[in-house]
């Protein structure tokens, strides 16, 4: 091997997990009985660049098994075998399998063999159940594939053997071959009969010890099949001039012909065929040193950007380009005269600069169905195994979201689907007894909404039980008795940590397990999560979240001479205090009546130890009243400055994690200002 | 004598040479400057540039010897007053104040600190040989940050252990604030 194979692994395991999610989603939708040639066209090719991938980077394990997998969707795909629940079923198992596999090799973990040998025989099963009964000449173990099969068709009747000239390129052995061991391979599969060729060697003094002179006529006769012959030249491809013809036991004639043919499908053997069994000491070689490589590599994830992103992003750096240059030639010799044209210039740039960052922005943005493409199984699944009949709905798939979002938001979202299969829809039985359709619906969609996006997971199952739901708050001492509580400030509940309502919802286990995770997962990528339901007519959870987390809406306020920014998000409304509004409790914590609710005061100068302060009567500022965490608090600050869009920068990059504060921004000035994180500022301002 | 032998021989020539070359000793470089009017000087190479004084924006809620952040180019970078750090009398601000911003490695990362200094004087050159420790007062006086005493011109330049003065900075800072 003259290159080195790691830097490609990456890719290929992206790609390779990626392929598996269209087997998957591929094979859920194929019919019982119904065969969608594109289906499964797409699901063998996924499978087929797998195989390939695997055999060329020496993972023989993987591509021996996806071989497997490759024949039987080969013989659903051209018609050969009805496509059966137990295929598809199996089909899902191997899938599972080959995801294991592919994750142990990656990580350089063990395999559970176990597992892959059953789920190996349940694929050799039906295979060998039915290619006996409806199939008997062709022997698909062996063939590659069916342009391969039938070449081999063709010769191998009458085929004794094969003449093999191989004369390899001066530079064969610095690539790292040897071809005593293509030799002895070779040797190892039949009776091989060689004839070396010294007619290129040069005088001694001439001779590069480092350079390979010598070629070879090889006979190898036994029974071949020419992939075997691929493999042993596999790692020379290139490297080599090799012409593989077969020795024919009378037919001299069938022989020229395929000579042509041979040497161009051993040339294109490596890149689309997969090797079965890659050399053993290439694949050995191989290992310790992707071990060694892919630490780091694991860490640095790549994201692919569709090419049109990428020109319009070339052709707003040219528009920039151009607008530069226009004002440069326009500050060469400027006079007052002009000052239009200046004025004119700065209003494009200062557009292009904008449309630039939208532009940067898209490319971290990926359609949300990298996440829910995952669900159907996860529903599929579920439904078998509880016995329960799901249709599962999704719409939105195309939704843009921030990459980092998009990778957080999946196991809330797994959860939250497995909660609604799991405890939201009824058994069918019960279901027909209450007079719904015996099929439930579980629905995820996401969408735009105002600079957010929403998810939204929908049931038309049992709903939440508000009076249980209450009465095990009550148990659990998080609601005093008597307390009055709205519906949803109870649906809230299950949020709660160790809120376990097992015996409230359902018998099996409580909506509550990990409840408190998910949520606090949303919240850590600054969103919400509500819920709301109906007795007997099903729940829907809500998710909002940021559309990316690099940038913000955020509201400048002035606290003395320093500026902060709040996240709108957290804004609900600023009012000027009335003194009246404003009360004591226990003589110093302030609290003021918005409503019918008695709010905290923060004087965000007191918690911040802002030096210089004007304002100091709750009435000469205003209260900007926040919510977080799914508490209300008023802070005090002297005055509103504006909105604006900031980018978020980390603090923790050069200092260190601030109470308070989530991070900086910088001004149009140029100068710094912190980011107010609302909950961690209540917190902070409790302690005070 | 054999080939083998030779080639020997020659590695051995060439072992002592190196040993030679390692005796004379690579002078590491310092830029020094003033806090107070004592002379204090950093390893160069974790020197990133030198900046004009400009203001910054305080972090609440910590030490007054952190001065705030500023903008470097887009990045956020904590400044840190030494002479606050130090309990040196605190000097105003003059037009020779700068901030010198470092590169440190704290925790495998690497970061970017600034520190206020009343004003740069220049580089030194000094052997290791030529640096000597600096003595233990006890009490009050700081010096577990400085890595040693250097005699410049009979000027005492103390060198600071930039990565052990910031790093613990950043890191006892952090164990406060997870503590609290």
């Amino acid at each position: 091997m003259s290159i080195d194979m790691a830097q490609f692994h990456q890719v290929f395991f992206e790609e390779s997990f990626e392929g598996l999610e269209t087997m998957e989603s591929g094979l859920l939708n194929l019919d019982k009985g119904d065969v969608d040639e594109e289906e499964i066209n797409s699901i063998f090719r996924a499978a087929h660049s797998i195989k390939g991938g695997s055999g060329t980077f020496g993972f023989t394990n993987v591509a021996e098994f996806t071989h497997i997998m490759e024949t039987l969707l080969d013989e659903m795909r051209d018609g050969r075998r009805t496509i059966t629940d137990e295929s598809l079923e199996a089909l899902l198992h191997s899938v599972d399998c080959l995801r294991d596999m592919l994750s142990a090799v990656r990580d350089d973990t063990e395999v559970d063999e176990e597992k892959v040998a059953s789920s190996r025989k349940e694929l050799e099963v039906i295979l060998s159940e039915e290619t006996a009964a409806s199939e008997p000449s062709g022997s698909p173990a062996t063939s590659e594939s069916v342009e391969v099969s039938s070449v081999e068709a063709e010769v191998a009747a009458k085929q004794l053997g094969w003449h093999i000239v191989f004369t390899p390129h001066a530079n064969l052995l610095q690539t790292g071959n040897d071809v005593v061991r293509i030799l002895r391979e070779l040797d190892e599969l039949g009776t091989l009969a060689a004839e070396a060729d010294f007619d290129n060697l040069p005088n001694f003094d001439a001779l590069d010890a480092e350079n390979l002179y010598i070629s070879w006529d090889l006979k190898l006769t036994g029974d071949i099949t020419i992939e075997q012959l691929d493999d042993v030249f596999l790692w020379v491809d290139g490297d080599c001039d090799l012409a593989i013809m077969p020795i024919m036991d009378k037919t001299p004639v069938v022989a020229a012909t395929t000579t042509e043919s041979a040497p161009a499908e051993a040339e294109k053997t490596p890149e689309v065929e997969a090797a079965v069994e890659a050399p053993k000491p290439a694949a050995k070689k191989a290992a310790p040193k992707k071990s060694a490589a892919k630490k780091p590599a694991a860490s640095a994830s790549s994201i692919r950007v569709g090419i049109d992103k990428v020109d319009d992003l070339i052709n707003m750096v040219g528009e920039l380009v151009i607008t530069q240059s226009m004002l440069g030639m326009l500050g060469e010799d400027f006079d007052m005269s002009r000052v239009d044209k200046l004025v004119d210039g700065l209003a494009q740039l200062e557009r292009h600069t904008r449309e630039l960052q939208e532009s940067v922005m898209q490319i971290r943005m990926l359609p949300i169905s990298f996440t829910f493409s995952r669900f159907p199984r996860l529903v599929h699944d579920l439904s078998s195994k509880m016995g329960k009949k799901i249709e599962f709905k999704m719409s939105g798939e195309n939704t843009e979201v921030d990459k980092t979002v998009m990778e957080k938001i999946g196991d809330p979202l797994v959860h939250l689907v497995r909660n609604s299969c799991d405890h939201g829809i009824e058994m069918p039985e019960d279901r027909l007894a209450t007079g719904k359709e015996e099929h439930g619906t579980v629905e995820l969609e996401a969408y735009h909404k105002g600079g957010n996006i929403v998810i939204e997971i929908r049931d038309d199952g049992k709903g939440l039980d508000a009076s249980k739901l209450l009465e095990k708050g009550i148990e659990k001492g998080l609601v005093t008795p008597g307390q009055k509580l709205s519906d949803s400030q109870i649906y809230d509940l299950i949020f709660m940590p160790g809120f376990s309502t097992a015996a409230a919802i359902t018998d099996v286990s409580g909506r509550g397990v990990g409840m408190d995770v998910v949520r606090k997962n949303i919240q850590a990528l600054g969103g919400v999560v509500e819920i709301t339901s109906e007795l007997g007519v099903g729940t829907t959870i809500t998710i909002r979240l940021p559309l990316t987390l690099a940038i913000l809406d955020g509201q400048t306020v002035a606290v003395g001479d320093e500026v902060y920014i709040i996240p709108l998000m957290s804004i609900i409304e600023s009012i000027q205090v009335d003194p009246s509004m404003i009360n004591l409790v226990a003589g110093k914590g302030e609290t003021f009546k918005l409503r019918n609710e008695y709010l905290p005061i923060v004087r965000l100068y007191e918690t911040f130890g802002v030096p210089s302060v004007s304002l100091n009567e709750l009435t000469e500022g205003l209260l900007v009243v926040v919510e977080g965490d799914g508490r209300k608090c008023g802070l005090f600050v002297d005055d509103l400055l504006g909105q604006q869009q900031v980018v978020i920068k980390s603090l923790e990059a050069n200092y260190r994690r601030m109470e308070g504060v989530s991070g900086a921004t910088i001004l149009g000035d140029g100068s710094v200002a912190l980011i107010i994180d609302i909950p961690s500022l209540m917190r902070l301002a409790n302690k005070h | 004598m054999t080939a083998a032998e030779n080639i020997a021989e020659n590695v051995d020539v060439l072992d002592e040479e190196a040993e030679i070359e390692q005796e004379v000793e690579v002078k590491n470089e310092f830029l020094t400057f003033f806090l107070a009017k004592e002379e204090y000087g950093v390893d160069i190479l974790r020197v990133q540039e030198i900046r004009g004084w400009e203001s910054v924006t305080r972090i609440p809620n910590t030490p007054l010897y952190v001065k705030g952040v500023m903008n470097l180019r887009g990045a956020i970078v904590p400044v840190v007053d030494l002479r606050d750090r130090f309990g040196l009398e605190n000097a105003e601000l003059t037009n020779t104040t700068v901030v010198v911003v470092l590169r440190v490695i704290v925790n495998e990362s690497e970061k970017i600190v600034g520190i206020v200094v009343d004003g740069v004087s220049g580089v030194i050159e000094a052997a290791v040989s030529e640096v000597a420790r600096s003595p233990e007062f006890g009490g009050d006086i700081k010096t577990e940050f400085i890595s040693g005493l250097v005699n410049q011109n009979d000027v005492m330049v103390m060198l600071l252990d930039v990565e052990k003065l910031l790093a613990s900075e950043c890191m006892s800072l952090e164990a406060e604030t997870s503590d609290s």
